[in-house]
């Protein structure tokens, strides 16, 4: 059994992951904006495992109030073994273009944020010298695209703030986990229209609980988003900048 | 709003339709979307023709609404959303002691959809239809009513909604009863029997005797010889590891299923020796969930299921007299199910099952020779006031639709003004 901080947990991937961390017992703190959604994912986490289910409503962009909820949830699960942040907006990228103030706050919410989380819990979980904490980052972090680069930029921020913080925590036992997801089949994402490449939020969740099982690590799901990026990291910035990507 | 092309389980129809997820069963019925004039609610798309398909409106996605609310483990009692499907039911329950009171021959299926379809298994004699194990539900209307339904309160929208196949409003959450088990083994008995009368004669011996009991029919010719299954929940308590699951990943270019491949098929399948075993539940009543997708064996054409029941006072001879058709018309059905239906009642106005024997026979899209097949089918159900089961049907005509339900225009009042199907629409056509 293990004691888990899940923050944004009603998004459709973290409500998968937390599912099956229920159903093999862990104990979940759950955390996130909307109280009726996270009332619901309770009651239907108690019904799936036997392990406690606890839950918070806070807006994460209010960071001064970050310390204290961890506070509540180690109070709450007495202890921590692993936390998993998953909380975030897809960007409206035009919108973004047409206003200094939404693309500041998209940063804030997708970055930012995270990173006065993992501020905080690095510093805990290094000193109990144990546990793994995991991040859902994006592909779209690893190369600007004009379609998206505000969220995009986000994530490459959170994703080489994790890539530093594995380093450090490494040295400590504590397990860093970079999840990059590809096209997830949510309600994030409802307005676009789907393809072969996109996944279900189950099968992104059991890569991530393996993920956090096993020695950490960057990893990208489904698999083959690996090779995807491979290739877009590699263009050169000469055909890249006429491509419509 | 995105635009999609849905197929049922069947294969046979392809609809664009404009899709919209229904959010959370707490929020309000959502917008048709411009350009749509209907909409019908869409589970795991498991009915096998237009029943669950609305071409050129919007289906309404119950993904979203995948949460269970309660589970008494003491009462059986299980409260979920209605998109939860009964594999994920099963996964909380049997390890708990409760089973499905009555299940398909898939889990892979939504509570709602179970409803809209008051679908039923191998124990119907036993334990009737699903909607005989509903305690209650809550019905969304399009104008944003929500009514609570159960045999007490507003019990003509729940005898509507059971079996009302999606179109009496959205079911948003429902309240079922479990049955206590044991552990997850089956004890089965399988039995050869080489005639209809044989069969009938097992089906007499068995039900008292056994919960599930279901008949395999060799159709390769008209004899109506097969195999017989009857089969209780076991005493022993052991839990084992999981039967592996294949998948077909894509849709072979050309149907696999042809009369040399169904000969082929039942004479192995023939040789399954007489005798009892101790299975698990899974094979048991979901032999075909073993493989993914097994439906894209027909190839791009699709299939078709013809289930039909027939009526208990005309005994077996119209079931005789449609293996024959099937032989006559040179055909072959790869698997076909035999089954005695019980004469518990559902609550349900619309529910297919009645007291007699159900007859299901599957058959690839072979184009106009299988439609004359099926014309010869029609006239022996119709000369027995036997009815066809909408879930399985992509093609029955509106008149034999109407006989088969002659309660159809009571029903028709409860129908949402917004809700419609392919299915609704093809079988009032001229009407």
């Amino acid at each position: 059994m293990k004691k888990i901080l899940i923050i944004g947990a009603t998004s459709a991937i973290a409500g998968a992951t937390a599912r099956l961390f229920a159903e093999r017992g862990d104990a979940l703190y759950l955390v996130g904006r909307n109280n009726d959604k996270l009332q619901v994912l309770a009651g239907d986490l108690r019904v799936r495992g036997r392990g406690q289910v606890v839950t918070e409503e806070l807006d994460l962009n209010d960071m001064a109030a970050h310390e204290a909820m961890i506070a509540r949830a180690t109070a709450a699960l007495q202890g921590l073994d692993a936390a998993l942040i998953a909380h975030g907006t897809l960007s409206d990228q035009s919108a973004c273009q047409a206003s200094v103030e939404m693309t500041l706050m998209e940063i804030k919410t997708n970055a930012l944020s995270a990173i006065s989380l993992l501020t905080l819990l690095a510093n805990i979980f290094e000193a109990q010298k144990q546990g793994c904490i995991a991040v859902i980052s994006s592909v779209a972090g690893d190369r600007g695209r004009q379609s998206n680069y505000v969220y995009g930029s986000a994530k490459a921020m959170v994703t080489a703030f994790l890539s530093g913080l594995r380093q450090r925590l490494a040295k400590a036992g504590v397990s860093v986990v970079t999840v990059k997801p590809g096209f997830v089949d949510t309600p994030m994402t409802s307005g676009f229209k789907k393809g072969p490449l996109w996944a279900v939020p189950e099968k992104v969740a059991a890569d991530i609980v393996h993920a956090m099982d096993g020695k950490g690590g960057e990893i990208y799901t489904p698999w083959f988003w690996r090779f995807i990026m491979l290739i877009i990291r590699h263009i050169p910035e000469v055909i890249f900048k006429r491509l419509r990507l | 709003m995105a635009q999609q092309i849905l197929r049922s389980w069947g294969r046979v129809l392809a609809a664009p339709a404009d899709v919209v997820d229904m959010p959370a069963a707490a929020a309000p019925f959502p917008a048709l979307p411009a350009g749509s004039s209907s909409l019908l609610p869409f589970g795991k798309g498991r009915s096998y023709g237009d029943s669950c398909l609305n071409p050129g409106g919007a289906l309404l996605r119950t993904k979203n609404l995948d949460h269970f609310i309660s589970f008494d483990k003491d009462t059986g009692i299980l409260v979920c959303e209605a998109g939860v499907q009964l594999a994920d039911i099963l996964r909380v329950i049997v390890p708990q002691g409760w089973f499905l009171p009555v299940t398909p021959g898939t889990r892979f299926v939504t509570v709602g959809g179970a409803i809209a379809n008051d679908v039923h298994g191998k124990n119907h004699h036993r334990n009737g239809a699903f909607g005989c194990h509903v305690r209650r539900f809550e019905l969304l209307r399009s104008n944003n009513e929500r009514l609570i339904c159960s045999a007490e309160e507003n019990a003509d929208w729940f005898s509507a909604t059971i079996g009302g196949i999606g179109l009496t409003g959205l079911i948003t959450w429902v309240e079922l009863q479990m049955q206590p088990i044991s552990g997850p083994w089956m004890d089965v008995e399988t039995l050869h029997f080489s005639s209809l009368d044989e069969f009938g004669k097992l089906t007499a011996e068995s039900d008292s005797r056994f919960e599930y009991v279901v008949a395999w029919l060799d159709c390769s010719d008209a004899v109506g010889r097969g195999i017989f299954f009857r089969a209780n929940h076991s005493a022993e308590t052991e839990q084992y590891k999981k039967p592996l699951c294949l998948s077909l990943p894509v849709v072979p270019p050309v149907s696999f299923v042809n009369n040399l491949s169904i000969k082929l098929f039942n004479t192995l399948y023939n040789k399954k020796s007489d005798g009892s075993s101790r299975a698990h539940y899974e094979p048991f009543f979901y032999p075909l969930d073993g493989v993914g997708n097994w439906n894209r064996i027909y190839g791009p054409k699709g299939f078709y299921q013809y289930q039909c029941v027939i009526p208990a006072r005309h005994g077996l001879a119209p079931i005789q007299e449609m293996l024959a058709a099937v032989s006559k018309n040179g055909m072959s059905s790869f698997l076909s199910v035999l089954k005695g239906f019980g004469s518990k009642p559902s609550p349900g106005m619309m529910s297919f099952p009645c007291e007699g024997v159900t007859l299901a026979l599957d058959f690839a899209n072979t184009g106009a020779s299988v439609q004359r097949l099926f014309a010869a089918l029609d006239e022996i159900v119709a000369g027995v006031d036997g009815r066809l089961y909408p879930a399985k049907d992509g093609r029955m005509s509106g008149a034999l639709f109407r006989a088969g339900y002659p309660v159809l225009e009571k029903f028709s009042t409860f129908v949402d003004p917004a809700f419609s199907s392919g299915f609704w629409r093809r079988v009032m056509e001229g009407k």
